[in-house]
């Protein structure tokens, strides 16, 4: 390495010309993005409803908290996260073999780990909703189709986690295994599992936590949970009811938030 | 320090082995997440019966599925360029709005907590809201259409962006701040020349991060009615034309697939 002269300026750094080029290409990205979009379409009534979901959402309809008798708000959260929970359980279990599938340490070959990513990430991209309107042809609706999309969608993230973890996992105990002679299930039950169990588990609550959001919306289509009577309480323009739908799925999910990440700082 | 020598091969009854560990806590956890397990599985009504029996019906809806109708990929393309137009202004909207709510939150630069606080709380509010529940209130606002579902993903990419940027922020190298505050910068002179350079590379890629997101999402906006391919969805269902609904599942697919590569590329090289 030459040194150089201490009272040489470093030369600024050149502008590159495929920068312009560069905000060339946005700039009419965006110019087609909002030529396309009608802004001329916002109701008229736009600010009087704004007004009212506002004053609903400080004047609640507290009587809709518990009524004696069928839909109310305690119910439909208690569904909301009962299908999260069913449907966070179900994914789990789904995917544990995807992720030892998926795992680039878990198989000699790069085909194998690459098909079960390819496959987890196509998993992934398919939306829950979309899958929770194919249950509903399925099952019929209700909280069960919403179960059954929420398990199947979630498999593609935690697979992808799971195995993840799988890959960080420390060669050293398995070797040692192998070296005493244990057999492949010992393995995978003393040397495997105690490594990756509490990582599997952070995941899990992680992604609880994203299902109970998903949860909350399932209803708008039908598949059971809270947004069903949401979505009623929006086309009736019932703005007191809205109000306090939206304050209990806030507080809801502040509350399983805060409970599932004092949990996963414990485990990791 | 243990300084007797230990004997060079202890007798194997004379090892005293550490007691293991109680196990009950960890029964007691398996115990109440069973539970909870069996309470949902209750609550939705959810057997294995009825899987069983509804399984007959989903090969009968994978059957009608394929193969796809490929002709209704005219009447969806349209839609398509729709959604991804929402999906760009919602998370450049989102991204703007996201600067100066993250630099609120960021402890590092603004020392005081009666501001940084309430900035996080709000942001965390902002945060629990999914974004379909957005859709559906801004649908109920301003009508059905693309531009409800463009304001609920850039609430949404608001949210997410200025989380991502804050914690970023606060972890970005103290020197060059230390040393323009030494040097009399105030604050905008500080933002502008020590915490952007830092920054803008981890801006760009969140930003880019949401958009992925928001190309996905803004594909189901239209199930509420705010704009978008998402609104195919009911019209095929409703109809029972299966494949054409297969078609717009394969085409989204097709689509985020690309755009998420072309992203993931692009987001690489930034970092």
């Amino acid at each position: 390495m030459t040194t150089k002269p201490w009272n040489e300026i470093a030369p600024k750094p050149k502008k590159k010309a495929s920068r312009w080029l560069i905000y060339a290409a946005l700039a009419v990205i965006y110019i087609w993005a909002f030529a396309g979009i009608p802004f001329n379409g916002i109701k008229e009534t736009a600010g009087q409803v704004t007004k009212a979901i506002l004053s609903g959402l400080f004047s609640p309809d507290w009587d809709y908290v518990y009524l004696p008798d069928g839909e109310d708000l305690l119910r439909g959260l208690l569904d909301t996260l009962a299908i999260s929970i069913l449907g966070t359980f179900i994914s789990t279990l789904l995917c544990i073999p995807f992720a030892f599938w998926a795992a680039g340490n878990m198989s000699k070959f790069r085909a194998v780990s690459g098909s079960g990513k390819i496959l987890l990430s196509l998993i992934r991209t398919f939306p829950e909703i979309v899958m929770a309107l194919l249950f509903i042809k399925a099952v019929g609706p209700g909280s069960f189709a919403g179960v059954l999309a929420l398990g199947l969608h979630s498999v593609g993230m935690l697979g992808k986690l799971f195995a993840d973890e799988v890959e960080q996992i420390d060669p050293g105990p398995s070797e040692a295994l192998i070296a005493a002679g244990a057999t492949r299930l010992q393995i995978l039950r003393f040397a495997v599992l105690p490594q990756v169990l509490p990582g599997f588990l952070s995941y899990t609550l992680y992604r609880f936590e994203i299902n109970l959001r998903s949860a909350t919306i399932l209803g708008v289509i039908g598949a059971g949970g809270i947004g069903t009577p949401l979505i009623f309480a929006l086309s009736s323009r019932n703005w007191d009811r809205v109000g306090i739908i939206l304050l209990g799925i806030i507080v809801m999910i502040t509350v399983i938030d805060l409970i599932s990440g004092a949990i996963r700082k414990r485990l990791v | 320090m243990n300084t007797q020598p230990e004997p060079a091969n202890p007798p194997l009854s004379s090892v005293v082995r550490p007691k293991a560990p109680g196990k009950i806590k960890h029964y007691l956890t398996l115990a109440i997440i069973l539970l909870m397990i069996w309470g949902s599985a209750a609550q939705t009504d959810s057997t294995l019966k009825e899987l069983v029996q509804g399984f007959p019906n989903m090969l009968d809806l994978l059957r009608e599925m394929f193969p796809p109708k490929w002709s209704y990929l005219d009447n969806i393309a349209e839609a398509m360029l729709e959604t991804i137009r929402m999906a760009l202004i919602g998370t450049t909207v989102g991204a703007i709005l996201a600067v100066p709510v993250a630099l609120l939150c960021a402890a590092n630069l603004i020392r005081n907590r009666w501001i940084t606080y309430p900035a996080r709380f709000v942001l965390n509010l902002i945060r629990t809201v999914p974004d379909l529940l957005l859709a559906a209130l801004f649908v109920a606002v301003f009508g059905l259409g693309p531009l409800p579902g463009m304001f609920a993903l850039s609430v949404f990419s608001l949210g997410l962006i200025a989380k991502l940027t804050y914690e970023a922020l606060e972890a970005i190298e103290p020197g060059p701040l230390e040393a323009m505050t030494a040097a009399g910068a105030n604050l905008v002179q500080i933002i502008v020349y020590a915490v952007i350079p830092q920054i803008r590379a981890h801006f760009v890629s969140f930003t880019l991060y949401t958009f992925e997101i928001n190309v996905r999402a803004a594909a189901v906006l239209g199930l509420v009615g705010a704009g978008g391919i998402g609104h195919y969805y009911e019209v095929t269902l409703g109809f029972f034309e299966y494949d054409k609904t297969c078609m717009i599942i394969m085409f989204t697919l097709a689509v985020v697939l690309i755009i998420d590569y072309a992203s993931t590329k692009l987001r690489e090289k930034l970092l």
